[in-house]
């Protein structure tokens, strides 16, 4: 941790959050809030004269409210930067007619009331997001009685017990009666393994915890009696079954049952029953101390930074990451990198090798200083373009000028251009071009689909980064669904330009989905906000026309949603089946009579 | 497709084309319920096809090497691979096709795997006659592919490191120490993150900080 502090190459912004990041791999602008401090980061030498003067007291967060701190403080001894921090909404006052007790008591006078939150540009070629895990929280499994019972603690008050750095300077107490428990019992997948509270995933620390934490309370404490609730031990690493095995050697009672209530007894202990699955007898425990084993749950941080780069998560909240085997740190978006917790619940070995794993991939990406472009953007022709001014307002990067007062064409700043297509979609003038996904070349596809059996057909446009993964996802588990369903690929929902609907239909399409993103991870910022507009007005102009607007779908589907995926195939697949021949063939017939006016005024 | 550079030959449209069609079997994967051969045999009678086979595995080194001799052997100009998600291995047959002079965008890939054999388990003639429409597709599409080619801009060597706990940290120093700038943010006063309030850690059962 001091490396970091002194590493000439690393500026540490602590007490700081990114609040937004513009451009792309290779260039992102990030910007940062770093939050004030009020002592100053260099000259303190976190002597602590400060703290001995300050009235304030206040729980301890670094040691799970066990002990106490003032409003000046520093977070633990080893705390990197190694300075004092002021808590300023805790303070009495920085007036110093108020209370001021902390700088009278600082010699170095590194106290600074005067100072303020400030915003931090910074340039960067490329992101890893560690944002690590939020503890879960073991209130709602009430039946455990962590809030009701005092002597009822989380793995991690546990770990700030027994740490020589914590509250007790690592003598085990309870804090009801400051004695030594003589019993502990610890319970396993707390907040894990539970399709009911907490998470269904196992957390893949708890178990190794716990068993290291037997360990430790045998070293210090032989005599002690612990014993563990568990529904299976998962101690898969390397050494980890020796662990398990020494911890068992050394008298540490594993029992296989999770307890289904615990009570406190008049002398504060507690009473645990449950059904020991392996006798399948219902049995009483008293102890004088117990542990949960909580599970590790996403940081809460991961949605801000999702949106902020477009990036995704599982149904567990964790990030997603561009390939499960192949690209495990690699984020689906270039040039970000994921590292530890963010990407799953895992221990620390797991954590560094993942960080290593993820500078290396940072340094691949950048080592030769310069960076190719994705070539998939977009081109105006110059003399189709009416100077409408539409592309400009619907690109979510702001890569198009258009001068509609001096009638100057569309310029496409092609750095700038992520190639979502939005704008060819709705350029009515068909003056833009969308490299490797043009009109052409789409039409063709929808050409060749429909060319034969096309009412046997369900013709699903899916953008590349959810609902084509969500397609590939359902692929990888093996969900079934109809083979009616045939899916054309573009980068955005965006591109699904009305025109292609349309010949869909003219071709003899019986239903046409429009598949992308959630509203709010489109991966090209708000781009499918647009997608839906179109669609909308689709539906009702089709009303208009007499043909039912139910054949055309549009749907969300992200990339973690396989399931979901086969799901939505099975329902086009019903409306498919509603569709009759006649309503087919009546659509054709309004669509070729109405072509010339459908295609240049809808 | 990092080294995507200009002077790949150049197609543009409506210019006459030399198709190869290439249908994985992905060991059984894909062949267990796609008939393969049968696939590969009709898009052959396709136009612009001038070579169309199936194939044991074709991102292997074998599988890959075969393409290449036959994309210099008859001259053809854009390939399609039938096999699994572009998503898995375009980057794959981009580089492949690069390697004998082609411009990475005259690749098209149909996804037989994970979007046909995959999910049409059950169903192997419906999956086969699907999975002869999807070749028809990008056979039509790689007809109208061009040549495109990216633009090199610089690059800012240094790294954003989001989080100081024990990942944050590894990652600043391994960036660090091979020399490149890092910008390491955390919204606590002190980095280190839940390890740091950990007592001692399996295996060395010291303390983590």
């Amino acid at each position: 941790m001091t490396d970091v502090g002194r590493h000439p190459k690393i500026k540490l912004h602590t007490m700081s959050e990114v609040i937004a990041v513009e451009g792309y791999v290779g260039n992102f602008n990030v910007s940062i809030l770093k939050r004030a401090r009020y002592v100053d980061e260099k000259d303190c030498t976190a002597c602590g004269d400060c703290a001995k003067a300050c009235p304030v007291v206040r729980p301890d967060e670094f040691n799970v409210g066990l002990s106490t701190r003032k409003a000046i403080f520093t977070p633990f001894p080893q705390s990197v930067p190694s300075a004092y921090v002021v808590n300023i909404n805790e303070c009495l006052g920085h007036n110093p007619s108020v209370c001021a007790k902390c700088m009278d008591a600082c010699e170095k006078g590194c106290i600074n009331f005067h100072m303020s939150d400030e915003e931090i540009k910074e340039r960067v070629g490329s992101i890893v997001v560690a944002t690590g895990l939020e503890p879960y929280d073991p209130t709602e499994l009430d039946e455990y009685g962590y809030t009701r019972f005092e002597n009822v603690l989380t793995s991690l008050e546990f770990e700030r017990l027994i740490n020589a750095g914590g509250p007790t300077k690592g003598e085990l107490i309870r804090s009801t009666d400051r004695r030594r428990p003589k019993s502990i019992g610890f319970i396993q997948c707390v907040g894990s393994r539970s399709v009911r509270k907490g998470g269904n995933y196992c957390s893949n620390v708890c178990c190794m915890n716990t068993i290291k934490s037997t360990l430790v309370l045998k070293e210090h404490y032989p005599d002690v009696n612990i014993k563990v609730f568990y529904i299976d031990i998962r101690a898969f690493g390397k050494g980890f079954e020796d662990l398990y095995m020494r911890s068992r050697r050394s008298g540490v009672n594993y029992l296989r049952g999770l307890p289904g209530t615990v009570e406190e007894l008049p002398d504060r202990s507690l009473r645990v029953a449950v059904e020991n699955t392996a006798s399948g007898v219902l049995e009483f425990h008293d102890l004088d101390m117990l542990v949960l084993a909580i599970g590790i749950k996403p940081a809460k941080s991961a949605q801000k930074i999702r949106e902020m780069l477009g990036l995704q998560l599982t149904p567990d909240g964790f990030f997603l990451e561009a390939h499960p085997k192949l690209q495990p740190v690699d984020a689906a978006t270039r040039g970000v990198f994921y590292a530890g917790c963010a990407e799953g619940p895992k221990d620390i070995k797991e954590s560094v090798t993942q960080a290593s794993a993820a500078a290396a991939r940072s340094i691949r990406l950048m080592h030769k200083g310069e960076i190719i472009t994705e070539p998939i953007t977009s081109v105006v022709i110059p003399g189709q373009c009416k100077s409408c001014g539409i592309c400009a307002e619907v690109c979510p990067y702001n890569a198009i000028t258009v001068d509609v007062k001096k009638k100057m064409p569309a310029l496409i700043n092609s750095a700038a251009c992520a190639g979502c297509g939005t704008c060819a979609a709705e350029c009515t003038f068909d003056a833009i071009i969308m490299n490797h996904f043009t009109d052409d070349q789409i039409i063709c596809q929808i050409d060749t689909l429909l060319e034969d059996k096309a009412q046997e057909k369900v013709l699903v446009f899916a953008c590349n980064w959810c609902s084509y993964a969500g397609a590939d996802y359902a692929g990888v588990s093996r969900l079934q669904y109809p083979a009616s369903v045939n899916i054309i690929r573009t980068m955005c929902s965006g591109r699904v330009d009305k025109k292609f609907i349309w010949h869909a239909f003219l071709k003899g399409a019986p239903v046409v989905l429009v598949s992308g993103c959630h509203i709010g991870d489109c991966h090209y910022i708000d781009a499918n906000h647009w997608t839906q507009k179109r669609v909308q007005k689709l539906q009702k102009r089709m009303e208009k026309l007499g043909i039912k607007p139910d054949r055309l779908q549009l749907e969300w589907i992200s990339a973690a949603e396989g399931v979901r995926f086969a799901g939505v195939m099975n329902k086009m697949e019903k409306i498919r089946q509603e569709v009759s021949s006649q309503e087919i063939a009546d659509t054709i017939k309004l669509l070729n009579r109405r072509k010339k006016q459908a295609l240049s005024s809808d | 497709m990092e080294e995507n550079v200009a002077e790949n030959i150049s197609m543009s449209p409506g210019q006459v084309v030399r198709i190869g069609v290439y249908v994985c079997h992905c060991g059984l994967n894909i062949s267990r319920t796609i008939n393969c051969e049968y696939v590969a045999e009709t898009a052959s009678a396709l136009d612009g096809v001038v070579v169309s086979k199936d194939i044991a595995y074709a991102c292997s080194e074998p599988g890959q090497q075969e393409i290449k001799e036959d994309i210099l052997e008859h001259g053809l100009d854009r390939i399609v691979v039938a096999s699994c998600s572009p998503r898995l291995h375009e980057p794959t047959f981009r580089q492949m096709i690069q390697s004998v002079g082609l411009n990475p965008f005259l690749l098209e890939m149909a996804n037989l795997r994970e979007q046909c054999s995959w999910v049409h388990m059950n169903e192997p003639d419906a999956a086969t006659q699907k999975a002869v429409t999807q070749v028809k597709m990008a056979v039509s599409r790689a007809r109208m592919l061009w040549s495109l080619a990216g633009e090199r801009v610089p690059l800012t060597k240094r790294t954003l490191v989001i989080g100081g706990g024990i990942a944050g940290i590894q990652a600043s120093l391994d960036l660090a120490d091979n020399g490149y700038e890092v910008i390491l943010v955390e919204k606590k006063p002190s980095i280190g993150g839940t390890m740091a309030q950990l007592d001692k850690t399996f295996p060395t059962m010291d303390c983590s900080i």
